[in-house]
């Protein structure tokens, strides 16, 4: 069992000349300049977009902000309007995103929306683009490009993530559209094993989906969700996690991905749900950060957790205990559930709640925006957002 | 499996940390009894034992040479061997808070069905050895995997077989206290230019941790000891900001930041241009998680050994040489290195075509 004293970041990455993210030293006058164009081992892993790529990743993964995930399909959606008692349909879907991407302001906490495919063609109720409406808040659109998830012939009721077939002229399509970045979510479920067939194929799955989108221009976010589901203890999401990662990194390199220009959205290592030994949030970031500082290379600019399940105080919460210290990636969030669920339940459907929604939102984004600066402090949250939004078996 | 966290981990994460201090590197001093021959016989010395260890006397006695090192890697016969008054070496260095280390592999040979390309031996009885060290004083280990750029290398078979040989041999000293150097050399040789040696580089570094994770192997207790990038050696050279620029670029896509310290081989390059490389690296303008030092061995003795002669009326001007090299490399750790300890000899290419240790 790794002992927790193993776990406490290492003091080498404490020197106070750190800046989180960014350059080590002060300028000297022979230094040699390697932002924000492309490095120049970048042959080894080319494609036209190089410089374009590492340039959004980067302003994603900017100080203070993150990704709002936005990319419910039309399915999952209906789930989120049926809680607040409307119906499933377009009007009420484009209702619901015009109130996120219109909120005043958003841009100053968020880098980046994920959009599901309905969304990047939309206008917003005012008719605008919805992409034009997030590029004016200095947002940049995102468009999740996997078919979902399907169960994996050979495996033990594991599931993998489909969508490579025709991915290329899809992503450049996305990429005309305004699409800059794409996000694919594959699982990992440790209660069936998981099984290193359900392993490899997470793994090589967001590979090849990585090596697409950067032919076609668009960010990678790589997300191997490790189910929060189970009752295993953290130290066994911990090994699990360790071994996804290293199988994930070994595939994006043997398919020549260019690590500048890819962000990561992973699960931080929690026990499992049903697990009576809870966690701490220093627990929490200490075994997240090992296994960060263990598995990724500092070329990554950004890692974008998700938060799974997690209550809407708890996601940032864990967040800031990771940002107490300086870290060689930018670490930050891509919430869907605990950015917007107090918002979606002040809005209930009612176009007189569009302010207050909106309001609910920005606290969130904010509340995230200081976590990702480790500045934090928890003050005048309200009860809804404790409330977990843990749901065992959870489909999107 | 998580990473094994056994007896030693506490002591191996703190003497790799310790290794990888900013401002300090390692003397690679650990050549075998025949390579030695051939730097003896290059001034002509006698390859006898009273000769090896006046060499190593010589260096580990320098006055304030070793506040520029934090570890020494011996061969076997130098691990067990004294001053002339008696003093066993790995006192010296302990008394001087350098780190005794020693290789443990027991050299190259070829891999049947390939173009001369190679595989590491040494596994046999490599744990109880690794024990016996261990008592003897050392700390750290290290052990030498060559790949060589090709028109077919190298193959996906060297790179398995060398980096599945190097996590297994870090595993197994971790069980018995040893700090491994993980050295999966890229040879120079050839005409090649530099973005094939950064490529080749990038893929055997990822093969290399890929193996590391899987064999369960505690970063945070090893240390790399990779080749720079550069262009191959029938190739035009480039300055030390190209080397530097490739060369980082290939450890951040590669080398996770759990991994304290990278101290680079010197492979044949002169010892002015190892250095310059170093400093030219740590001048770069980007996030490095781990600190970037060296482990040269030819980089370091080169010209103190002509100096040297085998004279002992030589021995202080010897150890003169010896520490402005150390002194020299050990600003270029800090980025600090301003040149000027380039006499004729810090500029000889060491450079042997197909070098065999």
């Amino acid at each position: 069992m790794a002992s927790a004293s193993l776990l406490k970041t290492s003091p080498v990455l404490d020197k106070s000349e750190w800046v989180k993210g960014h350059t080590l030293r002060q300028p000297s006058t022979s230094v040699v300049r390697c932002h924000p164009v492309a490095p120049p081992g970048l042959t080894v892993r080319a494609s036209s977009y190089a410089d374009e790529l590492v340039k959004t990743a980067k302003a994603i993964a900017s100080p203070g902000r993150g990704i709002l995930a936005m990319d419910e399909s039309n399915a999952t959606c209906g789930k989120r309007l049926a809680s607040i008692g409307l119906e499933n349909t377009e009007a009420n879907r484009q209702a619901y995103r015009t109130l996120l991407v219109s909120a005043p302001g958003l841009g100053q906490y968020i880098s980046g929306a994920i959009l599901f495919e309905e969304t990047l063609y939309q206008t917003t109720i005012d008719g605008k683009k919805m992409v034009d409406v997030l590029v004016e808040q200095n947002i940049v659109p995102g468009i999740k490009v996997d078919k979902g998830l399907v169960p994996l012939a050979g495996s033990n009721n594991e599931s993998w993530c489909q969508g490579l077939d025709g991915l290329a002229p899809r992503s450049a399509a996305y990429y005309q559209q305004g699409a800059r970045f794409a996000k694919w979510r594959t699982v990992v479920s440790i209660p069936n094993g998981p099984t290193e067939l359900a392993v490899k194929e997470a793994a090589w799955g967001l590979a090849r989906y990585a090596a697409i989108s950067q032919d076609n221009g668009l960010v990678p976010i790589v997300e191997p969700e490790i189910l929060l589901d189970g009752d295993h203890g953290i130290d066994r999401t911990f090994e699990v996690a360790k071994k996804v990662w290293a199988e994930v990194f070994f595939y994006l390199a043997q398919n020549n991905v260019m690590f500048e220009g890819i962000l990561l959205k992973p699960s931080m290592v929690t026990p499992g749900a049903e697990c009576k030994d809870r966690a701490t949030p220093q627990q929490v970031a200490d075994y997240t950060l090992s296994l960060l500082r263990q598995r990724i290379p500092p070329a990554v600019p950004g890692i974008m957790f998700l938060s799974g399940g997690q209550s809407e105080v708890e996601a940032t919460l864990n967040l800031n205990a990771m940002n107490q210290a300086p870290n060689p990636w930018h670490v930050s969030f891509s919430y869907a559930r605990a950015l917007q669920n107090t918002c979606l339940k002040k809005w209930g459907g009612r176009p007189e709640n569009v302010k207050d929604a909106q309001e609910a939102l920005l606290i969130r984004a904010k509340a995230n925006s200081l976590a990702q600066l480790g500045k934090y402090t928890g003050e005048g949250e309200s009860e809804e957002a404790k409330q977990g939004m843990f749901v065992k078996g959870y489909v999107y | 499996m998580s990473a094994f966290v056994g007896k030693y981990a506490e002591e191996l994460i703190k003497n790799a940390k310790y290794i990888a201090t900013p401002g300090k590197g390692i003397l690679a001093a650990d050549e075998s009894t025949g390579t030695i021959g051939k730097r003896l016989s290059s001034i002509n010395v006698e390859n006898i034992e009273s000769n090896r260890q006046a060499l190593r006397e010589l260096l580990f006695t320098s006055p304030n040479a070793l506040s520029c090192l934090s570890g020494v890697i011996l061969f076997e016969e130098t691990l067990y061997q004294k001053t002339s008054d008696g003093k066993p070496f790995v006192e010296i260095l302990e008394e001087n808070n350098v780190i005794p280390g020693i290789k443990v592999d027991k050299g190259t040979v070829e891999i049947a069905g390939t173009n001369g390309e190679t595989t590491t031996q040494g596994f046999d009885s490599l744990g109880a050895r690794c024990q016996q060290y261990y008592k003897a004083g050392a700390r750290f280990a290290k052990w030498r995997a060559v790949l060589k750029i090709g028109p077919n290398e190298p193959s996906e078979l060297a790179i398995q077989q060398n980096a599945q040989g190097l996590a297994r041999y870090a595993i197994i000293c971790q069980e018995n206290g040893l700090v491994p150097i993980v050295e999966p050399e890229v040879l120079t040789d050839g005409p090649h230019d530099i973005k094939k040696c950064a490529a080749v580089t990038e893929t055997v570094l990822a093969a290399v941790y890929k193996a590391l994770n899987d064999h369960h192997v505690l970063l945070e207790g090893t240390l790399l000891k990779p080749n720079m990038v550069t262009p191959g050696s029938d190739s035009p050279k480039v300055a030390p900001e190209v080397i530097a620029q490739y060369t980082v670029t290939a450890l951040r896509r590669t080398v996770p930041p759990a991994v304290p310290g990278i101290v680079f081989l010197s492979g044949g390059q002169s010892e002015e241009e190892a250095t310059q490389n170093l400093d030219a690296m740590n001048k770069l303008e980007v996030l490095k998680p781990w600190t970037l030092s060296f482990s040269f061995g030819r980089a370091l003795q080169q010209s103190t050994l002509k100096t040297w002669a085998g004279k002992k009326a030589n021995v202080g001007k010897a150890q003169e040489a010896f520490l402005s090299r150390c002194k020299a490399n050990s600003e270029a750790t800090l980025g600090k290195y301003s040149g000027g300890s380039a006499g004729g000899l810090a500029s000889e290419s060491l450079f042997v075509e197909g070098y065999k240790y």
